[in-house]
C-alpha cells in the first residue's frame, strides 16, 4: 500500500477515486427518499402537465388538444377575475399579519410578568386545526344569530354581513386568516429579536435615543431579513389558501371570494373538467414560483453586509 | 312479516308465463313502466325458498352521505346483519366529500364501496354515462336473488321514472323522494292574521305583512348560497309550468317565464329574507327558521325532523307543512330524489344485492316515514299503520307529503354537467339579491353554460 504525501499527482487520484467509491455506496442511502419524491412530486407534476394539454371529463374519453386549454384560460374572465382576487387577498393576507406578528414580537421580547404563559396562549390559533377553527368563524359570522354582531350592537356599532355579502367577504375571511398566522410572523420574528446584539442598542441609549428612534432606526433594519422570511412564508401560503375560505364561503356569495385554488378546485371536483383544472394548476405554480423566487430575491438584496 | 304464497303451478310454469307476460307487455309500455313489469313478470315462488343466507360470510362496503336516511340504515344494520350474515361496513361521509368520492373511485375502475347513494338530480345523468353503476334489471328479475315479498311495483311512478336511465337501464333502486313544500310559521302567521298562501303573489304579500326586521322576524328564507340556491328558482318556474332545458336539451333559461321566476327570487330574498341570506344553505336557512326568526321557509320536505326536536328548535308544535304555492299557470311540487346503486367494478354484486333489498324493503321504507327522515319512495309506507302510529312528525307533513306527490315534478334538468348548470345559475341568482338585473344575469348565465351544455350533448 502507498501512502499519498504531498500534494497533487497520485495522491489526489487516490482520494478522488476512494470518495467517489464513498460517493455510490451512499447514492444507495439517498435512493428510498429519491423514489418518495419522485413518486409523490415529480410524477403527479408530470402526470398534471399531461392532462392539461388534454380535454379530459370524467366519463368522457380524452383527446389531445395541446396548449388550447392554456389558450382557453386568457380569455376565462371568471379565471382572470379569481387572479385579481387572490392577489388582493394575499396582499391583505400578507400586510395584516406581518404587521401585528411584528409588534407582537416586539412586545414579547420585552420582559414582563406571565410573559411566557401569554406568549404561549398567543401561539394558539396557529395550532388549531384549520378547519375546525373556519366552522367556528362561520358560526360567528352569522348575521342574525353569531356572537360577532352581537358584540357589535352592543358597543352600538351597525351590524355587518362579514361574509355574506360581496363588499365584506374578502375582509372577513383575511380577518380568520390573520388570527391564524400571525402568531407564526410573531415566532419568526422574536426568534430573531432574541439574535440581535445588545451593543447597538446599549449605545443609542447611552447616545440619548428614543424609545421609537431605536426602534425605527435598529431594531427594525436589523430583524428586517427576518421579516422578510415571514413574509416569503406568508405569502406561499396565502396565495394557496384553501382550508378558510372553502369551509367558510366555498367562493360565495356568487364569486366574490373565489380564488384561484377555490377556482381550481371547482373545475377538478364538482365539474371533474379534468384537463381545464390541470392548465389552471400549471399556471397557478407557475404564478407561486414567481412570487417565491422574487420575494427571496428581494430578501437577498435586504441582508446586511 | 312475510306472508307465504303458495301456489298451483310448478315454478318453471311460472316462468314461462312470466316471460310470455314481459315479452308482450314490452312492446307497448314506456320505458319506465316496461321496467316496473320486467321486475314484477316473474310471480313469487314460497318466499320459504328465497335463500338470504346465500352470501352467508361474505363483508361489503357501503357509502352513504350523511343524512337522517343514513342514520337510520345505520342503527337497524344489525338486523341486516343477522338475516343475511353478511358483514356490512357502512362509511357516512357529509354529501358533498361523498359525491367526491365516488366520482374519483369510480373513474379508477375499482370503487372501495360495493353500495352507494345516489342523488339523481345530481348525478343521475354522470352516472349513467359512465357506466358506473351496475344494471339491476337482471337480479331484479331473478327469482333466486330477489325476495318474493320484495315488491318492485310498490315503488312510486316517479320514482320508478327517476330510477331509469334513458336508455331503460334501472341502475339504482329508488329509496327516497324529496319534495318541495312551504314551511310556515302559524304562531307567526295567527299573530298578523294572515292566511297560508296558496299562490306566489299570496306569498309575496304575506312575506310583506310578517316582515318585522325591528322586532327580529324576517317575512321568507331560501336558500341563497350559489348552486345550492338553484332549486328555488327551478320549483318558481314550474308555477309557470315551465323548466329550464327541456328533454331536448333546449334553454329556455332567458324566457319569460324564468325571468318571472327570477323576479320572485330576487323580490323575496331581497326585501324579506335574513340580511345574509346570500351566502345560506338548506342548514342555515333550517336554523333561521326553527328560531323562530323567519315566518316562511321555501325548501325540501325532509329537513324537517329537527324542527320538530325541542332540543334544536324553538318552534316545534308549531310548524306548518304546505303545498308549494301555485304559479299563475300551474301547481306543482319541485321533486328531486336518491337511490341504492350497486358500484359496476365491484365483485360482491351479489351481496351487494341482499343490502339494497334490505335497506329498500317495506319496513325500512316506513321506518323512513315513522322519523320524518325523508319520503319514502315506496307507496305502501304512507298506509304502514305502524309508521303512522309512531311518527314524530305532525299528521300534516305526511298529508303534505302525499298532496306533493300527486304533483310532483323534477325540479332540475337530468343533464350531465348538472353541477356547472347549478354553479353558473347560481352564480347569477345570489347576484341578483345583491342587486343585479335578473335579466341581464340570466342572459349573461345562459351564454356561458350553452357551449358547455351543447358539449355534454354532443359527446
Amino acid at each position: 500500500m502507498m501512502i499519498a504525501v504531498g500534494s497533487g499527482g497520485r495522491g489526489d487520484a487516490r482520494r478522488a477515486a476512494s470518495s467517489y467509491r464513498r460517493r455510490e455506496k451512499y447514492l444507495w442511502f439517498v435512493l428510498p427518499a429519491v423514489v418518495v419524491i419522485v413518486a409523490v412530486i415529480v410524477f403527479p407534476w408530470i402526470f398534471t402537465v399531461f392532462m392539461s394539454l388534454h380535454d379530459w371529463q370524467v366519463a368522457s374519453p380524452r383527446t389531445w388538444v395541446g396548449l388550447d386549454n392554456y389558450a382557453n384560460l386568457l380569455s376565462d374572465e371568471r379565471f382572470r377575475a379569481a387572479i385579481g382576487r387572490t392577489f388582493i387577498y394575499t396582499l391583505l393576507a400578507v400586510v395584516f399579519p406581518v404587521v401585528i406578528g411584528t409588534a407582537a414580537a416586539i412586545l414579547f421580547h420585552r420582559e414582563f410578568p406571565l410573559r411566557g404563559f401569554l406568549r404561549s396562549i398567543y401561539i394558539l390559533p396557529m395550532v388549531a386545526t384549520p378547519v375546525a377553527i373556519a366552522l367556528v368563524w362561520t358560526m360567528m359570522f352569522h348575521p342574525q344569530l353569531g356572537v360577532l354582531n352581537y358584540l357589535l350592537t352592543r358597543v352600538g356599532l351597525p351590524p355587518s354581513l362579514w361574509v355574506y355579502s360581496p363588499q365584506t367577504v374578502i375582509p372577513s375571511l383575511v380577518l380568520v386568516e390573520t388570527w391564524q398566522w400571525t402568531p407564526l410572523v410573531m415566532l419568526i420574528v422574536l426568534g430573531g429579536l432574541a439574535t440581535l446584539p445588545i451593543e447597538p442598542l446599549e449605545s443609542a441609549v447611552v447616545d440619548g435615543a428614543s424609545a421609537w428612534q431605536i426602534l425605527r432606526d435598529i431594531t427594525l433594519p436589523l430583524i428586517l431579513p427576518f421579516i422578510m422570511v415571514a413574509v416569503v412564508l406568508r405569502t406561499i401560503d396565502a396565495l394557496k389558501a384553501f382550508d378558510t375560505i372553502f369551509t367558510i364561503t366555498q367562493g360565495g356569495p356568487g364569486t366574490a371570494s373565489e380564488t384561484i385554488n377555490i377556482y381550481l378546485y371547482l373545475q377538478a371536483f364538482s365539474f371533474f373538467r379534468i384537463g381545464h383544472a390541470s392548465a389552471v394548476v400549471m399556471v397557478f405554480f407557475v404564478i407561486i414560483v414567481a412570487c417565491s423566487l422574487s420575494l427571496l430575491v428581494l430578501r437577498q438584496r435586504m441582508r446586511w453586509t | 312479516m312475510s306472508d307465504h304464497r303458495r301456489t298451483g303451478y310448478s315454478r318453471r310454469d311460472v316462468l314461462r308465463g312470466g316471460a310470455a307476460a314481459i315479452a308482450s307487455s314490452s312492446l307497448v309500455l314506456s320505458p319506465s313502466a316496461r321496467s316496473a313489469a320486467l321486475a314484477q313478470g316473474t310471480p313469487a315462488a314460497t318466499s320459504a325458498d328465497f335463500d338470504w343466507k346465500r352470501y352467508e360470510g361474505e363483508s361489503i362496503d357501503i357509502l352513504l352521505a350523511v343524512s337522517p336516511r343514513a342514520d337510520l340504515l345505520v342503527e337497524y344494520q344489525p338486523e341486516f346483519e343477522e338475516l343475511t350474515g353478511i358483514t356490512a361496513n357502512t362509511d357516512v361521509v357529509p354529501e358533498q366529500q361523498q359525491r367526491q368520492k365516488q366520482v374519483i373511485e369510480f373513474t379508477s375502475g375499482n370503487p372501495s364501496f360495493d353500495v352507494t347513494a345516489v342523488s339523481w338530480h345530481v348525478q343521475k345523468g354522470l352516472f349513467g354515462k359512465g357506466g358506473f353503476l351496475l344494471d339491476l334489471r337482471e337480479f331484479l328479475n331473478d327469482p333466486e336473488m330477489t325476495a318474493p315479498d320484495y315488491d318492485f311495483a310498490d315503488f312510486s311512478q316517479a320514482a320508478i321514472t327517476f330510477a331509469t336511465q334513458p336508455d331503460g337501464r334501472i341502475d339504482t333502486v329508488p329509496y327516497n323522494i324529496d319534495y318541495w313544500i312551504l314551511y310556515w310559521n302559524k304562531e307567526l302567521f295567527e299573530q298578523k292574521n294572515v292566511a297560508f298562501p296558496e299562490t306566489f303573489d299570496e306569498m309575496v304579500a304575506a312575506a310583506q305583512a310578517l316582515n318585522d326586521p325591528d322586532n327580529g322576524v324576517f317575512g321568507f328564507v331560501a336558500r341563497g348560497l350559489k348552486n345550492a340556491n338553484v332549486p328555488v328558482w327551478t320549483c318558481f318556474m314550474q308555477g309557470w309550468d315551465a323548466q329550464p332545458i327541456d328533454d331536448q336539451g333546449q334553454l329556455h333559461t332567458t324566457e319569460d317565464a324564468a325571468v318571472a321566476a327570477a323576479e320572485l327570487y330576487q323580490e323575496l330574498l331581497a326585501n324579506y329574507a335574513p340580511p345574509g341570506v346570500s351566502g345560506f344553505n338548506w342548514n342555515e336557512c333550517q336554523t333561521t327558521f326553527g328560531q323562530g326568526t323567519a315566518a316562511m321557509w321555501f325548501d325540501g320536505i325532509g329537513f324537517a325532523t329537527p324542527l320538530e326536536n325541542p332540543a334544536q328548535s324553538t318552534v316545534v308544535g308549531k310548524v306548518g307543512y304546505g303545498l308549494q304555492p301555485a304559479g299563475p299557470v300551474a301547481q306543482h311540487s319541485g321533486t328531486f330524489g336518491d337511490g341504492l346503486g350497486i358500484s359496476a367494478g365491484s365483485d360482491k354484486h351479489g351481496p351487494a344485492y341482499m343490502y339494497l333489498q334490505w335497506a329498500t324493503n317495506k319496513q325500512n321504507q316506513a321506518r323512513i316515514l315513522a322519523a320524518g327522515a325523508g319520503a319514502p319512495a315506496r307507496n305502501s309506507a304512507y298506509s304502514d299503520p305502524e309508521a303512522l302510529a309512531s311518527l314524530t312528525v305532525p299528521q300534516e307533513w305526511v298529508d303534505t307529503l302525499i298532496a306533493s306527490g300527486e304533483i310532483g315534478l323534477p325540479s332540475l334538468p337530468q343533464i350531465v354537467p348538472v353541477t356547472e348548470f347549478r354553479d353558473i345559475f347560481g352564480i347569477a341568482l345570489t347576484n341578483m339579491i345583491t342587486g343585479g338585473d335578473p335579466q341581464q344575469e340570466l342572459e349573461a348565465a345562459t351564454e356561458e353554460f350553452r357551449p358547455i351544455l351543447e358539449q355534454s350533448l354532443a359527446t
